[in-house]
């Protein structure tokens, strides 16, 4: 079968298919999703549904498998994890949340709260060192001054 | 000719060699010779320049001639290759991009060994620390991809030619555009690292470091979105950005480098962070090593990576060889940078730069992580897991949603300290604008409760009005000021301003530019597609376009042989359009590649794909994809670089420095 004529029926396929999903209401909109969930397994490291590879052995056959779970109505976990089966961890587009993946998922967020952990802590540190100043500099100013100060300056930066 | 060619490489080999061994013991020599001995090591430096080139020019004659008793030759071309392509020949293959990295790399040499007059002790040391990293890369060359190896057994009639996905005119411009920058990472290493050698005093080498850094970053920039815009012209999928392991290599020294180029500031204006600094340098150059490492070794499987070698070994000694050289010189000279750190708000801009760097750096370990995760997982669990869009999209969006919020709000603080009545003040306008066109979207069917992608599409546009609008408002209060002063219309006083501190809003310039881009990005949640077999006059409907099909032909020429599909486009019963979805097949290589035909506009790209023909009833199979808003990723980058080129403009008139202010913590403008 050439990659043409697996193409043409995949068309014919997905031609009786569709109808039957847009029957069954969200189907499509599934069927849709869970194909950005996986990947093609034929090495050209493309989600599934993107997988436009001339002459790809697998993506027909797999878009019809998952066109056919999704008719007989299988749940995602179910329809993900006999593929799983099939074809393999890699099939799946993102780690999953159990066992050693989650630390996948995990190990940004955390990154990112700690991050925002320290930073507010440094900041906190260095704002509350004392101000050291020169023996000769002249006093800091304070209220009304500092006011007038900001005014003049809002004054000469805005109009 | 390959005999030229492998005694350039090793002539040059010697000759940079030289340079780092000579230009070390000048450094560590006191005495008048030891200026003579680093003068020949900086002629060697520069020579070594010339005789790469030479090199490289052998290998690029070699594939015009169609010399295929040269390997690379043999894999990498054929006699019927367009001329472009045999240019190109140059950086397709390992060997060849290996050799044209290191003409770059010399040639970066060349400018700094020229230049050398600014500060001849500091150029002197990053010219030795150049020299190192040439030297590495020579050593490749020479003993592990020559580029120059024969053909054992009978020499071939013809080449196998060049992988057709590499035949397209962007192939010509955007690999030599992602090396300027990854190499060019090189030069501000070497300045950092020649600094902290020799304890500089000063900032000067800062001021050196942030203008190679902005060229590097910018050209890093432009080779990013030229391989986006391959990908999306070439690779037929529809998307311009598939997360694959080779684009995160080259996105990981960007981050670092995005975040180098906010923190110098603070370096630049109040002395802090030099540690900080000089680690962001340094894992700016690593990544970029680390990205070569990763399109090389096979350690990841990628569209884009070379075929799998055993040179990843000597990329990850090479790797050590700097970590450990960058730690000793650290610890060693670690008092060097120590610097006063203090505060006095924390809303203020210092505070800003601080999260921007953070989000920078969580978002560059996101992308590291992820990249890295299924190397991980298979040495712990023994299966390695597929890491893909999915994931990357999850966690880094709101990463970038945070880094877009920050953009907002950073250019209104102060320097020091920003009072929460100005905050206010200027954060009004935007803020309220950001809320209307959020409004108006769900007013005009943007529903972001239906979907995550939606909402997430909705909260990129709306922050990125906020940027917009705080952009603009910059512009135009610093224009009024001096419109007031000098009676000129607000467009003349805003390019006054510009030409005035051309670093400030040459920054503000590139900050647009990122919002148009993201915008283009957030248009992927809305994108749509269909495939359809078709037949003469059958229509393919999708959004508002109506396809018909034409005709479908074929051609052939010494290349290649192509069937295309000849389709009139219609929006609102009026023909606009014809899109002529190509195949081909490339007769050297036997492999066949689709290009598809677009039309963009400012709103859709409509994207044709010629996906082949049904043999029995022989008509073509068409997938159309309708992509929102992508015009405007092509567009932003454009307006980053005009940004960036600006920033890189000395200021044209003197910034008018204030009397000193009479008190110590004075409430400073914002401000660059």
């Amino acid at each position: 079968m050439t990659a043409a004529s697996k193409r043409a029926f995949r068309i014919v396929l997905l031609g009786i298919a569709i109808p039957m999903l847009m029957g069954a209401g969200d189907q499509a909109a599934r069927f849709n999703d869970l194909g950005h969930r996986m990947m093609c397994v034929c090495g050209c490291n493309q989600i599934l549904l993107e997988c436009n590879h001339v002459g790809c052995t697998y993506s027909d056959r797999m878009r019809a498998e998952l066109v056919a779970a999704v008719d007989r109505g299988d749940n995602d976990d179910l329809t993900l994890q006999s593929f799983v089966q099939k074809y393999g961890p890699p099939v799946l587009a993102a780690p999953t949340k159990s066992g050693f993946d989650r630390v996948a998922w995990v190990a940004p967020y955390l990154a990112l709260v700690l991050g925002l952990g320290l930073v507010t802590f440094i900041i906190r540190g260095w704002n509350s060192r004392p101000l050291v100043l020169p023996a000769n500099a002249p006093a800091p100013v304070h209220g009304a001054e500092l006011d007038r100060f900001r005014a003049q300056a809002r004054k000469e930066t805005e109009t | 000719m390959p005999l030229i060619g492998s005694f350039a490489l090793l002539l040059a080999l010697a000759l940079t060699a030289y340079s780092f061994l000579a230009g070390i013991l000048a450094l560590v020599r006191e005495g008048p010779s030891s200026a003579r001995l680093s003068e020949t090591a900086r002629r060697a430096g520069i020579a070594s320049f010339a005789i790469v080139f030479l090199a490289a020019a052998v290998l690029v004659t070699a594939a015009f001639q169609d010399n295929f008793s040269i390997a690379y030759i043999f894999h990498h071309s054929n006699r019927d290759l367009p001329a472009p392509y045999k240019f190109a020949v140059l950086w397709s293959g390992q060997e060849g991009s290996l050799l044209f990295w290191s003409l770059l790399l010399s040639a970066y040499g060349l400018v700094l060994r020229l230049r050398y007059k600014t500060d001849p002790r500091l150029f002197a040391h990053a010219s030795v620390v150049i020299a190192a990293v040439q030297v590495f890369f020579l050593l490749l060359l020479n003993f592990a991809a020559h580029p120059f190896a024969i053909m054992q057994g009978s020499l071939p009639a013809d080449g196998s030619g060049l992988n057709p996905l590499l035949q397209y005119p962007e192939m010509v411009i955007h690999p030599p555009m992602l090396y300027l920058g990854y190499v060019g990472f090189t030069v501000p290493f070497a300045f950092a690292l020649a600094a902290l050698i020799m304890r500089y005093p000063g900032e000067k080498w800062i001021h050196i470091t942030r203008r190679w850094t902005m060229v590097t970053w910018g050209l890093l920039t432009c080779g990013i979105f030229l391989v986006m815009h391959w990908a999306y012209s070439v690779l037929g999928w529809g998307g311009y950005w598939g997360w694959d392991p080779v684009e995160n290599a080259s996105f990981l020294p960007w981050l670092t480098g995005t975040a180098f180029l906010h923190s110098v500031m603070m370096q630049e204006k109040r002395g802090m962070l030099k540690t900080w600094n000089m680690w962001l340098i340094f894992s700016t150059f690593m990544l970029s090593i680390f990205g070569t490492f990763l399109t090389r070794s096979g350690v990841v499987s990628s569209v884009h990576a070379f075929a799998q070698s055993s040179i990843g070994d000597w990329f990850v000694a090479f790797l050590g060889v700097i970590f450990v050289t960058c730690i000793f010189f650290y610890w060693k000279n670690r008092s060097h940078l120590l610097s006063e750190h203090r505060l006095e708000s924390l809303v203020s801009r210092e505070s800003s730069f601080l999260f921007n760097n953070l989000l920078l750096l969580v978002a560059c370990f996101t992308v590291l992580w992820g990249t890295l995760f299924p190397v991980l997982s298979e040495w712990v669990q023994g299966t390695r897991v597929t890491v893909g869009p999915p994931f990357f999209n999850r966690v880094n969006i709101p990463v970038a949603l945070l880094l877009l919020l920050l953009t907002a709000v950073g250019p209104l603080l102060a320097w020091r300290r920003t009072s929460a009545e100005s905050l206010k003040r200027n954060f009004r306008f935007p803020a309220l604008g950001a809320l209307v066109v959020a409004a108006v979207l769900v007013a005009f069917g943007m529903r972001p409760w239906k979907d995550v992608s939606y909402f997430y599409s909705l909260m990129t546009i709306a922050l990125a009005v906020m940027v917009a609008l705080t952009v603009i408002s910059e512009f135009v209060r610093g224009g009024r000021v001096i419109s007031g002063h000098t009676g000129q219309n607000l467009l003349a006083s805003m390019v006054q301003l510009t030409r005035r501190n051309t670093r400030r809003y040459g920054g503000y310039i590139v900050h647009f530019g990122v919002i148009v881009v993201v915008i283009g990005f957030a248009g992927s949640a809305f994108n749509q597609d269909k495939e359809q077999e078709m037949g003469f006059g059958d229509k393919l409907t999708i959004g508002s376009y109506t396809l018909v099909c034409q005709s479908y032909t074929q051609d052939d020429n010494p290349n290649y042989g192509s069937e295309w599909a000849v389709m009139n486009v219609f929006k609102g019963g009026k023909q606009i359009a014809t899109l002529n979805p190509e195949r081909r097949f490339y007769k050297a290589s036997q492999q066949t590649s689709t290009m598809p035909s677009i039309r963009s506009s400012v709103s859709n790209d409509l994207y044709v794909v010629y996906e082949g023909q049904n043999p029995d009833t022989g008509r073509p199979i068409i997938r159309a994809h309708l992509n929102p808003l992508v015009m405007w990723i092509w567009v932003g980058v454009w307006i980053m670089i005009v940004g960036t080129v600006v920033a890189m403009i000395p200021n044209t008139a003197p910034v008018r420095v204030m009397a000193p202010a009479r008190v110590q913590p004075a409430p400073a403008g914002a401000g660059d």
